[in-house]
């Protein structure tokens, strides 16, 4: 501990602390640029000059390492002199366009020059101009001439984002900050850049010239999209969503938030949301008023009920929904009979929901798993499912975690990893049984499960060594082991690798409320908090064997089920499909017969469980668009309609309690399995790998325009790897033909070394790839 | 995009850092490139590094093509625009300028037809001026291609000196 002494006042502090990381303890501002708490220290704006005792000029604090009995200064004459003569010359090149500038009213430039800067300047002479670049469609980077070159965003891309996109090139006076030539920023975390810049060079390309800063009130939220759960400011004007920026929260986002947490609200303002019920009546839609189509409803439901018995209605529910929507929605269904209800919508292995003895979460808090010493990542396209955990692995990799992977194709993960398997779908359970196998010898253990059809490879042996060797391990599964069919096989293998090696283990949940479905009882098996019920089925079986009425809240079928081909015709052949959503896409106003339009997360009060099992409630933040109605009203609507008793609700937060009131979440909490026979077989079939694209996983985002615009929201193709293409004949660069079942789909034909032999990536949930069948099941492909 | 003789150089530059400073030898490898283009090259376009070249040499150094174009763009000698065959750089630092460096400068700019900066017209000689060379003893010295030092660069040694490139 070292003494020292910022302003007068006497601090004791660790050693090797900068002066800056000093003063923030004692609460003390000193100004800066280029200096930020989570990117490594450049040094080079100089703001932050201060004096220090004996040094013979102003140093600058963010890169002074404290020493004992230093006596420091931040507003000392010569202090302010240094910060005034650095403001002087950061405004020389800058073109003080404040006025038709985004940034401001929140610039820091502007905010540093009022305080620390002189009133006007004594550069006459002409100034420099920087044309602007092309970043793509989310930042802009039109007005350079702004730069004062701190280089945030250039450390950004390289040490949070994992790859250099941005440089500064040339030198001295010439300096510009651009992206690779012709190249554009495709990180999917990239966004931070914009919040980043302390000028107004970085600026948002959705949001450019739509509204003053200082007129936007600043509402706290969660977003819907991944699992995660990363806080959220959402900035509205007029009743409008204009903006969203990070809410700091250091155990789940830091300061950072990935693309589709920040631009899918232009979703929430699409031409296509949803504002008036609406019937179809006689092949044609009818806007109606709320009397009517809940009217409509109850008669749809009882009608489908005495006719053909309470089993052939089915909920569907998406996890993107509220918990409060999720629990009246099963409170609904179960009061009214129907057992049939499910929100794991993606999830094909109907096996899960009767042998898990708890709601599936990730088996630790999400700063547990980063702090582990080895994680191994099971069918986890990560970067595409969870950027902004994929961004925090990065960092923990940087720190000593080893990260080892089991996926399905070999994809860029921008860090280290210790050891890989890369195997074809169809040979996931058969890698995942080898890592126990080698583990179980490791430590000299033993396992009731029959492990005989799997030999260990050295891949194997080194994931197994790594989680047996570190003193804190998790294993965790992905999307694409959570979609595929045996996923039953792939938890219980982990469970007993975790079992061996002593490791954590659990699932990073898909969707923002993935796990509060569980806990909220949206589960044919469980009901809330674990509370028994009669059982239902899942939806699996609901679209396999088709009911004849469909209630669906929040859901586009056609792009959230396994197999949106099944999917499709099942909802076609219902004689009534209801719909409660926020938005009428093309295909729900195909197969829908009422549509209910309700509040997506901006409009509604509600909370999401994320997948550590944190319960993150929030409130609205807009008031509902039209006539849009919070689902859990709409919910409680019918539920009266239906002359159900205890829906009697007055708030989302009544809704809450009562949920809350069947138990402690935590305890509700549980990756256990009751025992599946794990088939450990690999299979040489040809088999598809259809991973949900970044910006397709849920319905706000497949309308948010800007983030359709970036290159991870591409056509999808078809990619195989070099020799399969070969041994099958085909052409690289041309279109080929695939085909599950009998659609066939036309597409271009990609060779990709990453993907696994004996598979066909074929990206899912995307209008061009819908007619096609399940996401892990066998694919032919052929010349097109 | 380079010859094999090329790579092996690079190799070379890889294998004298660390593994953890192996970025360092982008600089050993995009001179590599420039020299190979600038003995190849038909055209004063061929002769320079451009986008593909740094984006190739950037994979295969193995970081981001943004962090070889910042190095390509940072130092002077990495040349970016079109080059003629010869490119002479002339030192007009002080001490060579006392010693008729400016002079040496302009006479073969007038020898050539051309303005510092300029490329004569065929795309044999590019003319720049240039910083002190740590050599000022030899003042006024000029470099041709970066790599051959030519000393005491009095009139009748300029016209020779151009003879010789002819």
């Amino acid at each position: 501990m070292l003494e020292i002494e910022i302003d007068g006042k006497k601090l004791t502090v660790n050693q090797g602390i900068t002066i800056m990381d000093a003063a923030h303890t004692a609460g003390t501002h000193i100004p800066h640029f280029c200096y930020h708490k989570k990117l490594s220290i450049a040094a080079n704006c100089r703001m932050c000059l201060v004096e220090v005792e004996k040094a013979p000029k102003p140093l600058p604090a963010c890169a002074t390492p404290v020493t004992d009995g230093m006596k420091v200064h931040t507003a000392s004459p010569l202090a302010k002199k240094a910060q005034a003569g650095v403001m002087e010359f950061l405004l020389i090149n800058h073109p003080l366009d404040c006025p038709i500038c985004d940034q401001g009213g929140e610039c820091q430039l502007q905010d540093l020059a009022v305080g620390y800067g002189n009133s006007s300047s004594r550069y006459q002479e002409e100034k420099r101009a920087v044309v602007g670049k092309d970043m793509g469609p989310l930042v802009s980077a039109e007005e350079m001439s702004r730069c004062i070159h701190c280089t945030r965003c250039v450390r950004f891309t390289e040490e949070i984002g994992g790859y250099q996109e941005i440089g500064m090139a040339n030198r001295s006076e010439f300096s510009e900050i651009l992206p690779f030539l012709g190249k554009t920023v495709n990180s999917e975390i990239s966004g931070n850049v914009i919040d980043l810049c302390p000028v107004g060079a970085l600026t948002s390309k959705p949001f450019r010239y739509a509204t003053r800063a200082w007129e936007l009130s600043r509402r706290k939220s969660v977003s819907p999209h991944d699992g995660l759960g990363s806080n959220l400011i959402v900035q509205v004007k007029q009743n409008q969503v204009m903006r969203v920026l990070p809410l700091e929260n250091e155990d789940i986002n830091e300061c950072w938030i990935a693309d589709r947490d920040r631009f899918s609200y232009e979703g929430l303002n699409s031409a296509e949301r949803l504002q008036k019920p609406m019937i179809k009546f006689d092949g044609k839609w009818h806007e109606t008023d709320w009397q009517t189509a809940l009217d409509y409803v109850v008669k749809g439901l009882n009608g489908v009920a005495n006719d053909h018995g309470k089993d052939a209605i089915g909920f569907l529910a998406s996890p993107h929904s509220t918990t409060e929507e999720l629990y009246l929605a099963q409170k609904l269904a179960r009061s009214f009979g129907v057992n049939n209800i499910d929100a794991a919508l993606r999830r094909s292995d109907k096996r899960v929901a009767a042998a898990q003895q708890g709601a599936l979460w990730l088996g630790s808090s999400i700063v547990e798993l980063l702090a582990a010493k080895s994680v191994l990542m099971v069918g986890s396209t990560q970067r595409q499912e969870q950027p902004l955990l994929a961004s925090r692995l990065r960092q923990s990799v940087k720190k000593g975690m080893a990260l080892n992977v089991i996926h399905t194709s070999d994809d860029e993960l921008l860090t280290r990893i210790n050891a890989k398997l890369i195997v074809s779908p169809l040979a996931l359970v058969n890698a995942l049984a080898q890592v126990l196998k080698a583990a179980v010898e490791i430590k000299s253990a033993s396992t009731t499960l029959d492990l005989s059809a799997a030999n260990v490879g050295a891949e194997a042996r080194a994931i197994a060594d790594s989680l047996c060797a570190a003193e804190s391990a998790a294993i965790v599964l992905g999307n694409v082991a959570q979609h595929h069919p045996a996923f039953a096989e792939l938890l219980s293998l982990a469970q007993e690798i975790g079992r061996v090696t002593g490791a954590r283990f659990g699932i990073a949940a898909e969707a923002a409320n993935s796990v509060g479905a569980d806990i909220a009882g949206v589960n044919p098996q469980r009901g809330p908090l674990g509370k028994t019920v009669s059982a239902g089925i899942g939806v699996s079986e609901m679209l396999a064997a088709p009911r004849k009425a469909y209630v669906l809240l929040n859901s586009e079928i056609e792009a959230d089920a396994y197999n949106s081909q099944q999917a499709v015709a099942a909802m076609k052949q219902a004689a009534t499909v209801i719909a409660l959503t926020a938005f009428k896409g093309e295909a729900l106003l195909d197969y829908a017969d009422v549509l209910l339009p309700i509040a997506p997360f901006s409009e509604t009060a509600g909370s999401f469980v994320n997948m550590e099992g944190k319960l993150q409630p929030f409130n609205g933040v807009v008031r509902p668009l039209g006539e849009t109605r919070p689902a859990w009203k709409v919910l409680r609507v019918l539920g009266n309609m239906l002359n159900l008793s205890g829906f009697d609700f007055n708030s989302a937060e009544d809704v809450r309690a009562e949920l809350l009131a069947h138990g402690d979440i935590a305890a509700a909490l549980n990756n256990q399995l009751t025992s599946v026979a794990a088939n450990v077989v690999a299979d040489g079939t040809l088999v598809r790998i259809g991973e949900v694209p970044m910006y397709q996983a849920d319905a706000i985002c497949r309308r948010a325009e800007s983030l359709q615009k970036t290159a991870a929201a591409a056509a999808p193709v078809i990619a195989l790897n070099p020799q399969d293409i070969a041994k099958l004949g085909l052409e690289a660069g041309q279109p080929a033909i695939v085909s599950q079942g009998e659609a066939e789909v036309r597409l271009q034909l990609v060779a990709d070394a990453a993907v696994a032999a004996g598979a066909v990536r074929v990206a899912a949930a995307h209008p061009a790839t819908q007619a096609l069948g399940g996401l892990f099941e066998p694919i032919q492909i052929k010349r097109g | 995009m380079l010859s094999a003789q090329s790579l092996a150089k690079i190799d070379r530059e890889l294998a004298k850092y660390p593994a953890d400073q192996f970025r360092s030898a982008i600089m050993g490898a995009l001179r590599i490139a420039l020299v190979e283009r600038r003995e190849t090259g038909n055209t004063p376009e061929e002769r320079c590094l451009n986008a593909d070249v740094i984006e190739f040499v950037a994979n295969y150094v193995g970081i981001p093509p943004v962090a070889a174009y910042e190095v390509a763009t940072f130092y002077n000698m990495y040349d970016m625009k079109p080059v003629g065959k010869y490119k002479l750089t002339v030192c007009t630092n002080l001490p060579c300028a006392l010693q008729g460096g400016v002079n040496a400068a302009h006479y073969i700019g007038e020898k050539l037809g051309i303005g510092i900066g300029e490329t004569t017209a065929d795309g044999k000689f590019t003319l720049l001026e240039g910083e002190c060379m740590g050599a000022c003893g030899d003042a006024p010295v000029l470099l041709v291609n970066n790599h051959k030092m030519c000393s005491f660069m009095t009139r009748e040694a300029i016209d020779k000196k151009l003879a010789e490139l002819e």
